[in-house]
């Protein structure tokens, strides 16, 4: 469904610019966008085995034909929309530093390319998510993406899917 | 057509490697007033059987020891030679010494030249020993019989001829000459002048010529490769090499000509004549200095140097007397190559484990969903249904069984440690074995075989005194070791004991103090018996050769908990000592109760639960106010609530209308809280810190019948928990 030839020089544009391609998906109001090449698969929403003990956002795991992966609420991590469950939510299967990470979002938009110009870096602002893990902000026409580091975000203490659990946000 | 040798190497090294242990430990079991024929004969063959393979394999050191090994062997087997211990100590060193050159050759380690020369010169000496008239012919075997293959073409090489088929392109000449170059020196490269002109290449080296026969045919026309001794206008290789793809050594041509057989894939050495147009043999045969009919077609097989009547390991003077004639024990290697085994790659066999498990969980996916339609519409359904789940289950147990070894794989050598050691200690050892056909997981048997010889020596050092000592103690000059291995509760127990003076209970405790550790004169017997698996810790007063340095039990004990097992010694001074090692079956499944605590499925591991039951009101005692303690018979075992724990909501809340499942971990019990048991499972055990973490009081995960994940329980954490949390509750 995705071609993998993703970051490549835009022909005949300025030094340094390039395309990339991204995955875009809504939390409540909120697009955000992520880099197509992490994403291994997108499916329907299973009721995942709990873990004891962990975050709230981690919702358990499930079993992806014999692997274990665990499953984040982005809507519940980023304090965004109402974390419902029907059969329209979306789990984005992540495969990230060689592990397997799935993500609930509301809705998967499209894959859209961004050039290196289009995304202007964030502004300092307080919000759930740390403007560490984002990378910048996406101007499509009217839509703004928020442009997510997605490897930096889940590989970090703060997932607590890697190291030691970090105490999870208020939601 | 030619084969690559180098993939018949690993075969050549794992077979020989299995006839040395195999060797030795004849050798160990050999009693030398009254040796049993049979097994001198076994003996013999595991010699002769090393000797002919490398002799094939052009692994002349090898080949050289086995040599003159096996005419000793031969001598003392037709009771030429009496056997004397001196001798057995001579074999076992000569497999020592093989041992080495054959690792050397698998590319670990250097070659001990000088051992094998020195074992050599033992060898023949012992030859020699007693009858003097056999001294020439012994000299005249010590020699090795004819040059072998590879020591001829040490100094000589090949011309290659040959015609370049298609355009040559000055790249894939390139690429031939950088393979030509792997084999030996390229000497000459001449090009060809125009096409269709033969190229001329000199190589030095030694190199099989049908290697290079099957590099060339990829850019060569068939017809045109002709390869040919240096300098030489001999054909002999150029001949034998049509359709005979082994080694051949420096014999005549009729000779080797005359060796190969039909379709042979085994190793052949010199047959009895009737065995000749064995066709398929895969076996091994004994020899009989008789040569073969010619029957060259299409073998595969690796052909032993047909001995001159002279060289014949039988050395010449009564021919037909002995008492077992060669002849007569063919057959039995014969009919052991026939249940031989295949080499498997362990990764092929832990694939097919997962694929296996897989199947598993979707045969009761199945068979859950068919359970909801009517049996009766569908009967026929049902019944392949049922076949299928009989199937699964008889095909996963197939599969299993394969990774399980017996135990003797590791007890076997430990026949020979004993002996060395006790050799070089001055005692007096009886090894006694049991339970050797005790199967194991291959994973495990790999990883236990070093902390057990870790114990045996142990033993052997501290616990069995010397034989003074012993009879001034009234026991037996003979200590004795008992090794024996059994399963209980899915585990397998193995026991290292005995009947030494025992551990030191003061010293031990001296010797904690001395090093600083937190010890007091209240510890249990077992508690400070553990204190010898600190790191560094030893009671030994001199450092001896085989321990006494205090690095190992700290080693041992570590090894074995990563194996998921537990070490446990129990000592009493004067009489013995006794080291227990529980280990786990296997290390990818795991036999496991599930229990239900609100809407979630745990997997506890079976070995760990010891009874299940439900707590009556009055079982149930408080400690300032909270339930924390149930009373089972005359225990008080402290309770875990699965639920508190885990936060699972909506499960059951009273401790009495629940389950209690007693558990046992690390010598200490606990009973656990659960709603309910659901049944008993074999569960393939899943990482869950591939993609996640480690998540406390788990320790892995599993896929139901449902396809849905369930969390195995790390019973020793939660036991250790309920010890934690019951001061703090109290």
């Amino acid at each position: 469904m995705v071609q993998a030839n993703t970051t490549q020089q835009a022909a005949g544009g300025d030094e340094g610019v390039y395309t990339q391609e991204f995955l875009t998906f809504t939390l409540g109001p909120e697009e955000y966008a992520i880099d197509i090449l992490k994403v291994q698969e997108i499916r329907g929403y299973e009721q995942p085995t709990t873990i004891a003990n962990a975050p709230a956002f981690i919702k358990g795991v499930i079993n992806l034909r014999g692997i274990i992966v665990p499953i984040v609420d982005m809507r519940i991590k980023f304090g965004v929309g109402k974390a419902e469950y029907t059969p329209f939510t979306v789990v984005i299967i992540l495969s990230i530093g060689g592990r397997v990470v799935g993500m609930v979002v509301d809705g998967v938009s499209d894959v859209t390319s961004l050039r290196s110009d289009q995304i202007r870096p964030a502004p300092e602002f307080a919000a759930t998510v740390d403007t560490r893990y984002i990378k910048g902000l996406g101007t499509l026409g009217e839509r703004m993406l928020i442009v997510v580091d997605i490897e930096k975000l889940m590989l970090s203490s703060e997932m607590a899917l890697v190291e030691q659990a970090a105490d999870s946000q208020p939601n | 057509m030619s084969i690559d040798m180098s993939q018949f190497y690993q075969v050549f090294f794992e077979e020989t490697g299995e006839h040395l242990a195999n060797m030795e430990n004849l050798l160990l079991g050999l009693d030398i007033d009254a040796p049993d024929a049979e097994q001198l004969n076994a003996i013999f063959r595991a010699a002769h059987s090393i000797k002919g393979s490398s002799g094939t394999f052009g692994f002349t050191d090898l080949q050289d020891v086995t040599h003159i090994l096996e005419n000793l062997l031969d001598r003392v087997r037709k009771g030429e030679l009496q056997l004397r211990n001196d001798m057995i100590d001579a074999f076992l060193d000569a497999g020592d010494v093989l041992k080495n050159l054959l690792a050397a050759h698998q590319g670990e380690g250097e070659a001990d030249r000088a051992a094998a020369e020195a074992i050599c010169q033992r060898l023949r000496q012992l030859t020699e020993g007693s009858t003097v008239t056999t001294t020439v012919a012994d000299a005249a075997n010590a020699v090795p019989p004819a040059p072998t293959f590879a020591e001829a073409s040490s100094e000589t090489g090949l011309d290659l001829h040959f015609v370049i088929d298609g355009p040559a392109t000055d790249e894939a000449l390139e690429n031939l000459k950088g393979e030509l170059a792997q084999h030996g020196e390229v000497r000459t490269f001449e090009l060809p002048a125009a096409p269709d002109q033969p190229c001329h290449v000199t190589l030095i080296g030694a190199v099989d010529p049908d290697l290079l026969r099957g590099l060339l045919e990829f850019v060569a026309r068939n017809d045109s490769i002709r390869i040919e001794p240096l300098g030489s206008a001999g054909t002999a290789l150029a001949d034998a090499a049509d359709g005979a793809y082994g080694f051949f050594r420096d014999e005549p041509a009729a000779a080797v000509a005359a060796a190969a057989s039909d379709d042979g894939y085994g190793f052949f050495e010199p047959l009895p004549a009737t065995a000749a147009p064995v066709d398929e043999s895969f076996g091994f045969f004994e020899p009989l200095p008789e040569l073969r009919p010619p029957v060259a077609d299409e073998s595969f097989g690796f052909f032993e140097p047909l001995p001159e009547p002279a060289a014949a390991p039988a050395p010449p003077p009564p021919p037909p007397t002995p008492p077992k004639p060669a002849a007569k024990a063919a057959p039995a290697p014969k009919t052991a190559a026939a249940d031989t085994t295949i080499r498997v790659g362990v990764d092929k066999v832990d694939q097919l484990i997962n694929l296996v498990g897989e199947l598993v969980i979707t045969q009761a996916m199945l068979a859950q969903s068919a359970a909801q339609i009517d049996p009766v519409e569908f009967e026929r359904l049902h019944n392949g249904l049922i076949q299928l789940e009989r199937n699964t289950r008889d095909l996963q147990e197939a599969v299993m069984s394969i990774r399980m070894m017996p135990m003797s794989v590791v007890f076997s050598r430990f026949p020979r440690v004993v002996r060395d050691i006790s050799q070089k200690l001055g005692k007096q050892v009886e090894l006694k074995l049991s339970g050797e056909h005790t199967e194991l997981d291959k994973g495990l048997i790999e990883r236990i075989t070093d902390p057990l010889t870790h114990l045996v020596r142990n033993s052997l050092d501290h616990g069995i005194e010397l034989p003074e000592a012993r009879a001034a103690k009234g026991k037996q000059p003979v200590g004795t070791i008992t090794l024996s291995a059994y399963h209980q509760s899915g585990n397998i127990v193995i026991e290292v004991g005995d009947d030494g003076a025992g551990l030191p209970r003061d010293k031990i405790l001296a010797k904690a103090r001395e090093r600083g550790l937190n010890v007091h004169d209240q510890m249990t017997d077992q508690e400070v018996f553990a204190l010898i698996f600190e790191a560094g810790f030893s009671t030994a007063d001199q450092i001896t050769e085989v321990s006494g340095r205090g690095v190992g039990m700290d080693v041992v004990k570590k090894n074995i908990t990563a194996l998921g097992g537990r070490v446990d010694i129990d000592s009493m001074a004067g009489i013995g000592t006794r080291m227990t090692v529980r280990l786990p079956l296997t290390l990818a499944i795991l036999d496991g109760m599930s229990v239900a605590v609100g809407n979630e499925t745990y997997i506890i591991p079976l070995g760990y639960v010891i009874e299940s039951l439900q707590a009556e009101p009055g079982m149930i005692k408080s400690v300032s106010g909270v339930e924390r303690l149930i009373q089972v018979r005359d225990e008080y075992l402290p309770v875990v609530t699965l639920h508190e724990l885990f936060h699972v909501p909506g499960a059951v809340t009273a401790l009495a209308e629940g389950i209690m499942i007693i558990l046992e971990a690390d010598g200490t019990k606990a009973a656990l809280f659960v709603d309910a048991m659901v049944g008993q499972h074999q569960v393939v055990i899943k990482s869950l810190e591939t993609n996640y973490r480690k998540v406390a009081g788990v320790s892995g995960a599993t896929i139901m019948g449902d396809g849905r994940v369930a969390l195995i329980l790390d019973v020793s954490m939660l036991v250790d928990m309920a010890r934690r949390a019951l001061p703090a509750a109290a």
